[in-house]
């Protein structure tokens, strides 16, 4: 469960991160928190249908409202993805606490989550065959819809995020792939949340990206890497947690965050040592062959 | 249809925030020309391009390529942005980026086949960059980034060229490695619009101006609009800059 929540958060982190849009992955963990109360004040059910199209909301909600904000008052973009998140996580606190505080759909397991009951449910069955839990079964189908649609739009969504101006003028619509990465992400947060919790949904969202941007400078390679992150943090995670006795969703994070600092240390090209190294034999960076590159 | 202009605007008006930045620009574009657009900053040199290709919203007139609307025929135009208006720490090699030129040719959920590789290789060539395919493009210079750039519009093999500004910031090589570029494509019949600052050398690199500051100043062939007269308008009692159009002025009588 972890290395699926791990990977389908990963791989759409990834693209946050080349967007530089990595703290719009926090706000919509977080806003989504209303979606959700207010698709369970409708339905009245927990079931995963209303929860899924309540996160799809929130995160269209939260995505056009930064950018409303952004775009029709001088207030910049950091400052209205702060306000947007929120205030709508605030909306969502007070929906709960004021109509679902009797039922259980708790603030602490919203904000917290907690990965180690998850054995307890009861399994889905399929045709026979034991497929597990249901919430690991929901969170599986969203990673491979998740790897499936990078894969198939790799090439849309690789131009679009390096250089919106072109992909437009090849007919690609970033507005449009700029929304379905958004609606992608309130899938991948709200499916994933329950097991981590919101707040451990954002370092899901950056740490395996951001470990694999210090390791590899090609795409391909650093999706890869996230999926190798999102396995390792998984498991180190898991052991970490057990001998602690501890959270198992804090410890993934605490194992993640390891992984990126001995990325960070260790990386060939941009580490730490290879760098102290580097100065110390007095190697240059070759950045311009040809000189005259000034303004 | 094959009559049509390359490019044809009418009664264009832009504005940021109210703030009109172009306003009524009419120019049709005949095939087959180097075209340099010239203007003081803030003329809207690079506005126009954008609007053009339909990337800005636009407040009144209209813009057709080839005889039809921009967006019905965008896979004809090569846009060549500024070479800061992207992220070159971006993890990607430059053979990935001369690619993407290619995916307006794909469909959905298509990749690149062999024969787009061979394409972008040749581009690769024509701008002397084929040695750093495989280069991660934050290790390039301000001079390969812009012919990584021109790479790429090759790749899209259009028909009309938008390029703005793509010598800033450039090598000497480099330059008069694009301005060899743009007259082979030229001779292969394509028309390039070309954002330049540069007004000594845009006498002799153009084969028409475009005079802009925020309305068409002048339009024509470059013997008949190069003069003190018009780009005195164009960039009025600018002194600095007066004082290098009479020099350019002096050096073309």
């Amino acid at each position: 469960m972890g290395f699926l929540v791990a990977t389908a958060c990963g791989l759409v982190g990834n693209y946050l991160i080349l967007r530089r849009m990595a703290l719009v992955g926090d706000a919509i963990s977080h806003s989504i928190l209303p979606g959700i109360a207010v698709a369970f004040l409708l339905s009245g059910s927990r079931g995963s249908l209303p929860m899924f199209i309540g996160a799809l909301v929130a995160g269209a909600v939260t995505t056009v409202l930064i950018e409303v904000i952004h775009k029709k008052s001088r207030v910049k973009q950091d400052a209205a993805i702060g306000i947007a998140f929120t205030s709508l996580f605030a909306v969502g606190v007070i929906l709960i606490s004021l109509f679902a505080s009797k039922v259980d759909l708790d603030q602490e397991c919203v904000l917290y989550g907690e990965i180690a009951f998850i054995p307890l449910e009861s399994s889905v069955e399929l045709a026979g065959l034991k497929l597990g839990p249901p919430s690991v079964v929901r969170m599986a189908v969203v990673t491979l819809v998740v790897a499936l649609l990078v894969g198939l739009f790799y090439k849309e969504l690789l131009v679009s995020s390096f250089d919106p101006a072109l992909s437009f003028s090849l007919g690609i619509n970033s507005t449009f792939v700029h929304y379905a990465l958004m609606a992608m992400l309130s899938v991948v947060v709200v499916s994933a949340f329950e097991a981590v919790g919101a707040i451990l949904v954002i370092a899901m969202l950056i740490l395996p990206g951001a470990t694999a941007t210090l390791l590899s400078n090609r795409f391909p390679v650093m999706l890869g890497l996230t999926v190798l992150h999102a396995a390792l943090s998984a498991v180190l995670g898991l052991h970490l947690g057990v001998w602690l006795n501890c959270s198992l969703a804090a410890a993934m994070v605490v194992a993640a965050t390891f992984l990126f600092v001995l990325a960070w240390i260790f990386s060939p090209e941009e580490g730490l040592l290879s760098r102290v190294f580097k100065d110390r034999s007095g190697a240059v960076e070759p950045r311009c062959e040809s000189a005259g590159s000034s303004e | 249809m094959a009559d049509a202009p390359p490019l044809e605007i009418h009664d264009l008006t832009v504005a940021y925030h109210k703030k009109p930045v172009l306003w009524g620009v009419d120019l049709v574009v005949p095939p087959g020309k180097l075209v340099g657009i010239v203007g003081p900053n803030g003329a809207g040199k690079s506005t126009l391009i954008k609007a053009a290709m339909g990337l800005l919203p636009v407040s009144s007139g209209w813009v057709k390529v080839f005889g039809e609307p921009v967006a019905k025929n965008l896979r004809r135009v090569g846009y060549v942005p500024q070479r800061e208006s992207v992220d070159w720490d971006f993890p990607v090699s430059v053979m990935d980026v001369v690619l993407m030129g290619r995916y307006g040719k794909l469909g959905l959920l298509k990749r690149p086949t062999k024969a787009d590789h061979d394409t972008a290789r040749e581009c690769l060539d024509k701008v002397k960059m084929l040695p750093y395919a495989n280069r991660q493009i934050s290790n390039l210079s301000g001079g390969q980034q812009q012919r990584v750039f021109l790479a790429r519009a090759l790749a899209q093999e259009s028909d009309l060229y938008l390029m703005d500004e793509p010598f800033s910031g450039v090598d000497a090589a480099t330059e008069s490695a694009i301005i060899a570029l743009l007259h082979e494509l030229r001779a292969d019949g394509k028309t390039l619009l070309v954002v330049h600052h540069d007004l000594p050398t845009a006498r002799n690199y153009f084969d028409m101006l475009l005079l802009l500051n925020m309305r068409v100043v002048a339009f024509g062939p470059t013997e008949e609009v190069f003069n003190y007269e018009t780009l005195q308008k164009t960039y009025g009692g600018r002194l600095t800059i007066l004082s290098e159009v009479a020099e350019a002025v002096r050096v073309k009588g």
